[in-house]
């Protein structure tokens, strides 16, 4: 007879007892990722309904490698009775829907808050509000074993000035010695891909680190998108049937995915033979299976439509960089939409030339990663945007990594982006997406050769000019001398021959790099 | 010869401004066409018995980014022969090349500047030495010769006999420009060696021989040539040319007859009418010498000689096979083995006699 206790375990309790997955591994790595999740809480809280944020974070020494945090924005605030649940439940929400956002899960946060509560003994404050006539203060514990909120304390106060957003603040036990670079490098890159954004940190030791918006411009928010049939599997299917009103299967298709019409949704049951007027709740599991395998084989589906995406755009990324660097040039490209596994996706990609970027020995390129707007910092040589750079020919770019002041730039944003691994810092190489990086990075690398071309050929023109200009006066004075003339001849109508041609040369070049 | 040009250096200088000055005021880039120095263009004139430059030319002009510079320095060298030549005042090489610091121009090193004379040389057809300008001078001069300075202008009316100074009096432009007044000798001997020239002025050769000695201090310097041409053209002097038996001493008497490949853009410097008087190859067995074994580079040089144009003549080439098939060398020094004055008493009236019953 057995003697083994079988138990289920909590989502909090899993996590808490998995906590290396989500970034926690120990106090170096947790400091960095608890900055990390908490600010991009903070910037999807502006970004979904298109407020420019303005994050400040501070970070305090409490002695005994214990830490205070505290985040602060401007976004949409959380509502008053979803503050419990949007703290202190793990896997609170309901994702069926997708959607570019930094998380996909809304787990960062919580964990963050669940890792401060077991190593600081810490509750977790929060003030928020969406901009109405009262704000409201929390303080918060997780219930680990039943993933429970615990409200600890709870006060609604009147909010004259219509504040909006959000302040968190709890302790932990974490290194910000040691995670220092790396949380420093998160925000300065973070700031490139947001210049829209004024981000501020303020670190243990007082040091104030500052990133002002440079634009009022900010990209489209996500937008919120159906599944698309090549990006689902059983366990999907099975909920949204059980969460559908639709009485067809034509209407369940039509209603619940991507890109799916009436005319398409009747082609493929016909595929699947599955009568289209048949209730989905009726399917048996053998028909769901059926349903499930052919949405992956039919070949009727249109692809999906990055339109609910937000890239950043060439204009914005151009921005973002040349505040960083002060570039001698960018080049910038967006690709347009591909799609992976029934996931949408968009590659940008820019390549920095000159200014304040340095040299450096080739295998420590710049090479900044970004996926759905955050800064990828570990595993860059695991990550296919190296594999791509290794791939490329630079030379029939006439670029040379290893001589040459060279910065690249990716950022890919999907409603799923190919994580390699749970960590979420490096790119799995999907041959779509390594494809769209490949053609980005190439598309720039033409546009630098285009300029460092043009740029020879200008400073050719330059020297060529001054050249005479230097040699023409000589002359007319030689001559003169040997002539035995009064006054030198006139060499400015030579000279102008020579500016005429200078112009002439600049301009074809101009042609030819458009 | 030199002398009398001055005026047509002046003229030629002017044409070459007035026709750049001309160019730039009609808008055009200047432009000039010099003849070609290349190994290419370099050929043997049968009447002039020398080497002179063919028709190719190579084009020097303003438009050109490559070529603009070297047409500056080339006007600036112009410029400065002007103002040495008209201010009748003299430089060298080296002190061209220092000058030019002044003026902007800049010559990478000393050898560019010295191209660029050469350049002005070809472009007008006249020696630097028409230009006042002349590289340090090795060569001298004695004999019972009056001159009379014509220039530079504090000696200018001066005389001077140039058996005068026991040393010989150093071959310069003022030298080589003097007039000749009155000459009592009627020969010259041409040595290649100081230690000779010294020999013969102590041992009174130019008395015994009557003759006019010029040490070339190893190949004869331009100025050296134009007065060893100057004195048998004007005096008819015939000439005879004293070297070492071995390649190089030869091809200085050559140089002297026939000239050189680097001078072929130049008239006027050649004595085709000199005699080689040795030491020839065979004069080693015929005066029993002391003599050395040839050196890899010296039968090199043999090689090369062989294959050259001026050797063609049966004489000089059976003197180059005698040196194949000795493989030895010997040098006007080797008399000495046989007494002071062997070389005087012997050598000299026995070869001269040689020659003349050629």
């Amino acid at each position: 007879m057995s003697r083994e206790k079988f138990q289920s375990i909590s989502a909090a309790d899993f996590f808490y007892r998995n906590r290396e997955i989500a970034g926690f591994d120990n106090p170096v790595r947790a400091t960095y990722t608890i900055i990390r999740e908490l600010v991009e809480n903070a910037l999807d809280a502006c970004e979904q309904y298109s407020i420019p944020p303005d994050v400040r974070t501070k970070l305090i020494g409490e002695g005994n490698s214990i830490y205070r945090i505290r985040v602060e924005d401007n976004g949409i605030g959380v509502p008053y009775d979803q503050v419990p649940y949007a703290f202190g439940q793990i896997l609170f929400g309901s994702k069926y829907m997708l959607r570019q956002s930094r998380g996909i899960f809304g787990l960062g946060g919580k964990m963050a808050v669940l890792y401060g509560q077991i190593t600081a003994h810490s509750s977790v404050k929060v003030l928020s509000s969406t901009g109405g006539f009262e704000k409201y203060f929390y303080e918060l514990n997780i219930n680990v074993q039943e993933n429970k909120p615990i409200v600890r304390r709870k006060e609604v106060t009147p909010n004259p000035g219509r504040w909006r957003g959000t302040i968190i603040e709890f302790s932990f036990e974490g290194d910000y010695v040691r995670a220092k670079p790396k949380v420093v490098e998160y925000f300065r890159q973070t700031s490139i891909l947001l210049p829209y954004a004024n981000i501020l940190f303020i670190d243990p030791d007082g040091t104030l680190y500052r990133f002002d918006k440079i634009t009022d411009e900010m990209p489209k928010p996500a937008e919120t998108v159906k599944p698309h049939p090549y990006g689902v599997d059983l366990e999907i299917v099975h909920r949204m049937i059980n969460a559908t009103r639709s009485s067809t299967m034509v209407d369940f298709l039509v209603n619940n995915f991507h890109r799916v019409g009436a005319a398409t949704a009747i082609n493929f049951l016909k595929e699947a033979k599955i009568s289209q007027n048949a209730n989905p709740r009726t399917l048996d599991s053998k028909e769901l299976l059926r349903l499930v395998n052919k949405m992956k084989e039919f070949d009727g589906f249109q692809p999906p439509d990055a339109q609910c995406l937000s890239p950043i755009g060439e204009e914005l990324l151009k921005k973002g960089i040349v505040r960083e660097f002060r570039p001698e040039y960018v080049a910038v490209t967006q690709r347009g939409a591909s799609a992976y596994a029934g996931y949408p996706f968009i590659v940008e990609a820019a390549i920095a030339y000159g200014g304040d970027i340095p040299i450096t020995p080739q295998d420590e390129m710049l090479v900044f990663r970004f996926a759905n707007k955050i800064p990828l910092l570990y595993d860059l040589h695991s990550d296919v945007t190296m594999k791509v750079i290794k791939k490329i020919n630079w030379q029939r770019y006439r670029l040379d990594l290893s001589s040459m002041p060279l910065a690249f730039f990716v950022h890919i944003c999907a409603t799923k982006v190919p994580y390699k691994t749970v960590g979420k810092e490096y790119i799995a190489d999907r041959p779509e997406v390594e494809y769209e990086i490949e053609w980005a990075l190439k598309t720039c690398a033409r546009d630098i050769r285009a300029h460092l071309a043009k740029k020879e050929k200008a400073d050719i023109v330059q020297r060529r000019l001054s050249v005479f200009e230097r040699y023409l006066p000589m002359i007319a004075n030689f001559s003169t001398e040997l002539a035995g003339n009064g006054k030198p001849p006139d060499y400015e109508k030579v000279l102008r021959r020579v500016q005429a041609h200078a112009k002439e040369v600049e301009q074809r070049s101009l042609v030819e790099a458009e | 010869m030199l002398r009398k040009s001055n005026r047509e250096v002046l003229s030629k200088l002017s044409e070459l401004g007035n026709e750049i000055y001309a160019e730039i005021e009609r808008g055009e880039f200047p432009r000039i066409r010099i003849p070609s120095r290349t190994t290419s263009n370099i050929v043997f004139d049968e009447e002039l018995g020398q080497f002179v430059l063919g028709d190719q030319r190579s084009l020097r002009s303003a438009a050109n980014i490559k070529q603009i510079r070297s047409l500056t320095q080339l006007l600036w060298v112009a410029s400065f022969a002007k103002r040495l030549v008209s201010e009748g005042k003299s430089s060298t090489l080296r002190d061209l090349y220092y000058h030019s610091l002044n003026y902007g121009i800049k010559f990478r090193e000393q050898t560019e500047s010295d191209d660029t004379v050469t350049d002005l040389e070809t472009l007008l057809g006249e020696p630097r030495e028409g230009f006042n300008i002349f590289p340090k001078e090795r060569s001298a001069i004695f004999g019972d010769l009056e001159i009379e300075y014509t220039t530079p202008e504090t000696h200018k009316g001066r005389r001077v006999n140039l058996g005068s100074n026991p040393d010989g009096v150093m071959v310069g432009l003022s030298v080589a420009q003097a007039d000749f007044l009155s000459c009592n000798a009627d020969k010259v001997f041409v040595i290649e060696k100081n230690a000779v020239f010294r020999r013969f002025i102590e041992e009174r050769v130019y008395d015994k021989f009557n003759a006019i000695l010029i040490d070339t201090a190893g190949q004869a310097p331009r100025l050296a040539r134009l007065l060893i041409r100057r004195l048998n053209q004007e005096l008819g002097l015939p000439v005879y040319l004293l070297t070492d038996a071995d390649p190089w001493g030869m091809h200085i008497a050559m140089v002297i007859i026939r000239g050189s490949a680097n001078a072929a853009h130049l008239r006027d410097l050649t004595t085709v009418r000199a005699k080689w008087v040795g030491l020839w190859a065979t004069d080693i067995k015929r005066f029993n010498l002391p003599s050395f074994p040839l050196t890899k580079l010296d039968e090199e040089r043999i090689r090369l000689l062989e294959e050259d144009m001026r050797y063609r003549d049966f004489e000089w080439q059976s003197e180059l096979q005698e040196f194949k098939k000795t493989k030895r060398r010997a040098e006007l020094e080797a008399f000495s083995a046989h007494g002071l004055t062997a070389i005087v008493d012997k050598y000299l009236p026995k070869k001269l006699k040689m020659i003349e019953e050629n």
